[in-house]
């Protein structure tokens, strides 16, 4: 009986915890509800599984206790039982899997008008970089990393030029425009990682690897490193500002190209 | 019937002559069974009180001076590779693994009893290079257990020098360890079931060992051979893992290599490691729910091919832990797929053991509680992993608590719960004594609702977006005081339930010298470890005959039997139904 409660009270205070609780996701600023969607169906229905299963082994373990006397039953399949229960599981699975897989289908869809913003990560800090007016970022390449090029930019490459540099922790984003953020590690691997914006992805040593999102909120948002980078992970931060359109190009405009970055050293 | 030739065997058994051969130099599989478990155990409560340390810094940040950032991540790593592999693996396979295998067939040991033994010294050598990498300069890696390169091997780690070195070392031997053990039980499996063990009347605690097993042969060599080639990349300066990088603005000398290729490697060994640990646990709980609640176990042959199936997907699942690693993401679409396929045979084996609990006549002993207590944490650990395992839901979620509190609460709790109960149902036939029932309780209570206290409410720190792995959040404006609030009592319910352990050891050590007599078959239990000549089981399990078997495993409360259970090994009689297997 003891037993019983306990499981009782534990499903009753999960769900309550659930309904309650001051700790859910923080408010998206970005236009990935449909990955917020996919999270919701997915409390909903394993929620509601949760509480059935496990109310029913408490009624199981209330009416089969064996204080209560009588025998067991001797059963030992139910193939007609066991049949209808894979089916609906397996129903309950595609439910599952449908805006999963939906949500990641956009995911990996990049829209032809997104911009390109690449992000550098080092062990423990942050930097940024523009495509400048061509559009294209230059190639990059470890063994150009010097003091004066810090970004390792090719310096041969004619389309690394006009890249716009920002060497603080702080990128400013257009708002209402898709950006496909463009992800280089010069040294471990890290992540990328704003929980308002939702999509997020590794930084990979040798590899260039990209996510896109939209941002759709103004504001100050905090970009945390969520891949164990060595001793420094933990203040592994950098901001993302997103202005509307006016007061980002006015801050673009402001900031060195690697041209002038190279002339100026 | 192939395997009457080894069953039938009689020849003579060596028994040990000295006190030495009997109990330290041991080939008897009941011996090792229990070196592996002191061990395994051992080294465990060396990880228990890390986790305590390390909840320590993340609930209450900065109280104890020697946690600094380098000894935290030092201790996460430590905490999570012992839990994992030598506590965990080597005491599901090791420990219940030589214990149950020959017992619960009618066999008279593995069989290759000196491999076995050599097998579980080889294990003691890894952890003693494990415990090793505590006392040397650096002190152990700090890489994180997944030990992801290019940080494992660079500068800014801790450990770099010496830690991660002998980290790989204890890995590399620890599956040569493993190896041996594995072929033995395998072998032991196909070969040695007594007369009339066919392998659809062996006890689902073996067929989750056994299937497990072989899981364990085909993953660990991809573990090994992801060791040795980072130790080559960390020794010799190969560069398999290792790209052109800028190390702390030093251009080192790799060129080439691919840090994915480290984690496809990884996880390939790493997800069928969840269910190398996952499959004896199903299996052990399934024969404690049949025996405590005097039932059958509800489809049998279903929860055969479920272990079957699961082990077999186990095997194209491993890149859900790559989402956000920067594989190809079209990838994401075939292996969230494949994932939640295997929900489906899992979910079945849930629903089987909630049905044999129904109609059953279930006696609430220490065992049954912790089996009990296993399902409930483990319907939520499973259903946590429909979030984990569906690609887009584990963008937001990957990294954070949510994936710890996923991982404990499935593979954490879940299987510790059951070695818990597993301990308190063998012990009788181990030590030929019964433990305090009460204190088992007391123990119970703590540590089923502790642990839920403790994972439950961490999923919504994850949801919040709380990223792991962190020494301290500092400010951070999404993370509310609250959240901070949560930490520290999730951290003071840790060391209450770690505390709370010593109930147990206090109880299984006062029994062993002060406990009642317990019986040969206390649990009035069908499977054939409990119809051995005397309890504890001699040397060669049976004395001069072998038991033979005529039923499955599962026969209880047969209509019109004389009492609620007729073991294995009793011939079949005119008012018994047999189950058609």
């Amino acid at each position: 009986m003891a037993m019983a409660v306990a499981v009782a009270v534990l499903i009753v205070g999960s769900v309550l915890f659930h309904l309650l609780s001051p700790w859910h996701s923080t408010p998206l600023a970005s236009n990935w509800s449909s990955i917020d969607n996919a999270v919701t169906v997915t409390f909903w229905v394993t929620g509601a599984v949760f509480v059935a299963i496990n109310s029913f082994m408490v009624y199981a373990l209330i009416r089969y206790d064996r204080r209560r006397g009588g025998q067991a039953t001797y059963e030992p399949e139910n193939a007609k039982l066991e049949k209808r229960l894979t089916l609906w599981t397996t129903v309950g699975i595609a439910t599952l899997l449908a805006p999963g897989l939906y949500a990641w289908d956009k995911f990996v869809t990049i829209p032809d008008n997104a911009s390109i913003v690449e992000a550098v990560g080092q062990q423990w800090e942050w930097s940024f970089r523009f495509p400048g007016k061509d559009g294209v970022l230059g190639t990059a390449d470890a063994r150009f990393v010097n003091e004066n090029n810090p970004f390792g930019l090719n310096p041969n490459d004619p389309y690394g030029k006009d890249d716009v540099l920002i060497e603080g922790n702080t990128v400013h984003l257009p708002i209402g425009k898709p950006i496909k953020m463009v992800l280089r590690s010069k040294d471990v691997l890290h992540d990328f990682f704003v929980p308002q914006f939702r999509a997020r992805m590794n930084l990979v040593p040798g590899l260039v690897t990209y996510f896109w999102f939209t941002p759709t909120k103004t504001g100050k948002y905090e970009i945390l490193c969520a891949q164990l980078c060595g001793i420094g992970h933990y203040t592994m931060r950098g901001y993302v500002i997103v202005d509307d359109q006016r007061t980002f190009d006015a801050w673009l405009k402001k900031q060195p190209t690697f041209a002038q970055a190279v002339a100026s050293r | 019937m192939a395997y009457a030739t080894l069953a039938e065997d009689l020849k003579e058994l060596h028994h040990p002559k000295s006190w030495v051969g009997k109990y330290i130099w041991s080939q008897d599989h009941k011996y090792i069974a229990v070196q592996y478990m002191m061990t395994a155990v051992a080294i465990g409560v060396v990880a228990l009180v890390l986790s305590d340390l390390m909840r320590l810094q993340i609930g209450f940040p900065g109280s104890v001076g020697f946690i600094t950032p380098e000894a935290y991540y030092q201790m996460i790593t430590m905490h999570g590779m012992i839990m994992v592999i030598y506590l965990l693996t080597a005491l599901l396979l090791g420990g219940f693994g030589n214990f149950l295998i020959p017992l619960m067939l009618g066999a008279r040991d593995m069989v290759f009893p000196f491999v076995n033994m050599l097998s579980y010294w080889v294990y003691l050598l890894s952890v003693l290079i494990l415990v090793a990498s505590f006392f040397v300069p650096g002190g152990p890696t700090g890489a994180g257990w997944t030990l992801y390169p290019p940080q494992a091997i660079l500068p800014g780690t801790p450990g770099r020098d010496w830690g991660i070195i002998l980290m790989l070392a204890s890995l590399a031997v620890f599956i040569v360890a493993f190896t041996m053990g594995g072929l033995n039980y395998v072998t032991t499996v196909l070969q040695a079931r007594t007369r009339g063990m066919t392998l659809m009347r062996m006890p689902l605690s073996v067929w989750g060992i056994f299937v497990a097993t072989i899981l364990a042969l085909l993953a660990f060599p991809a573990l090994f051979v992801a060791s040795i080639m980072m130790m080559l990349d960390r020794v010799l300066g190969t560069s398999f893992f290792m790209p052109a990088l800028v190390s702390q603005g030093q251009l080192l000398g790799y060129n080439g290599g691919s840090p994915i290729l480290f984690q496809h490697l990884f996880w390939f060994f790493g997800h069928p490691e969840v269910y190398i640990v996952a499959l004896p646990a199903f299996g052990i709980v399934s024969d404690l729910i049949a025996t405590h609640a005097r039932k059958n176990i509800f489809g049998y042959r279903m929860m055969v091919w479920a272990i079957v199936i699961i082990g077999g997907l186990s095997f194209l699942v491993w890149a859900h832990h790559m989402y956000v690693s920067g594989m190809n993401p079209y990838f994401g679409f075939f292996f969230a797929t494949s994932t939640l396929i295997i929900a489906v045979p899992t979910a079945i084996k849930v629903y089987n053991w909630v049905l044999t609990l129904w109609k059953g006549n279930i006696h609430f002993t220490v065992p049954m509680l912790f089996a009990i207590a296993f399902i409930f944490t483990f319907i939520n650990g499973g259903l946590t992993g429909l979030f984990l395992g569906n690609v887009s839901v584990d963008v937001p979620l990957s990294g954070t608590y949510f994936v710890v509190a996923h991982f404990h609460m499935v593979m954490g709790v879940s299987p510790i719960l059951v070695i818990f109960g597993a301990i308190y149902h063998w012990y009788p036939k181990i030590t030929g004594r019964m433990w305090n029932e009460t204190l088992g309780k007391i123990h119970f209570w703590f540590t089923f609702l502790g642990t839920y206290l403790i994972y439950f409410p961490m999923h919504y720190l994850g949801l919040l977006g709380m990223p792991r792995r962190y020494y301290e959040y500092g400010h951070t404006a999404f993370i509310p005081d609250t959240a901070h609030y949560l930490n520290a009592f999730i951290t003071t319910v840790a060391l209450i339930v770690g505390a709370a352990q010593l109930i147990f050891f206090y109880n299984m050590i006062t029994s062993y010298f002060y406990g009642p007599k317990a019986g040969g078959n206390p649990w009035r239990a069908t499977t054939l470890e409990w119809q051995t000549p005397t309890t504890p089981a001699p040397h060669g399990n049976w004395g001069p005959n072998l038991p033979v078997v005529y039923r499955w495993a599962y026969d209880y409360s047969v209509p019109g039997a004389p009492e609620d259970f007729i073991p294995q090994n009793v011939p079949a009689f005119g008012t018994s139904r047999n189950h058609k297997t």
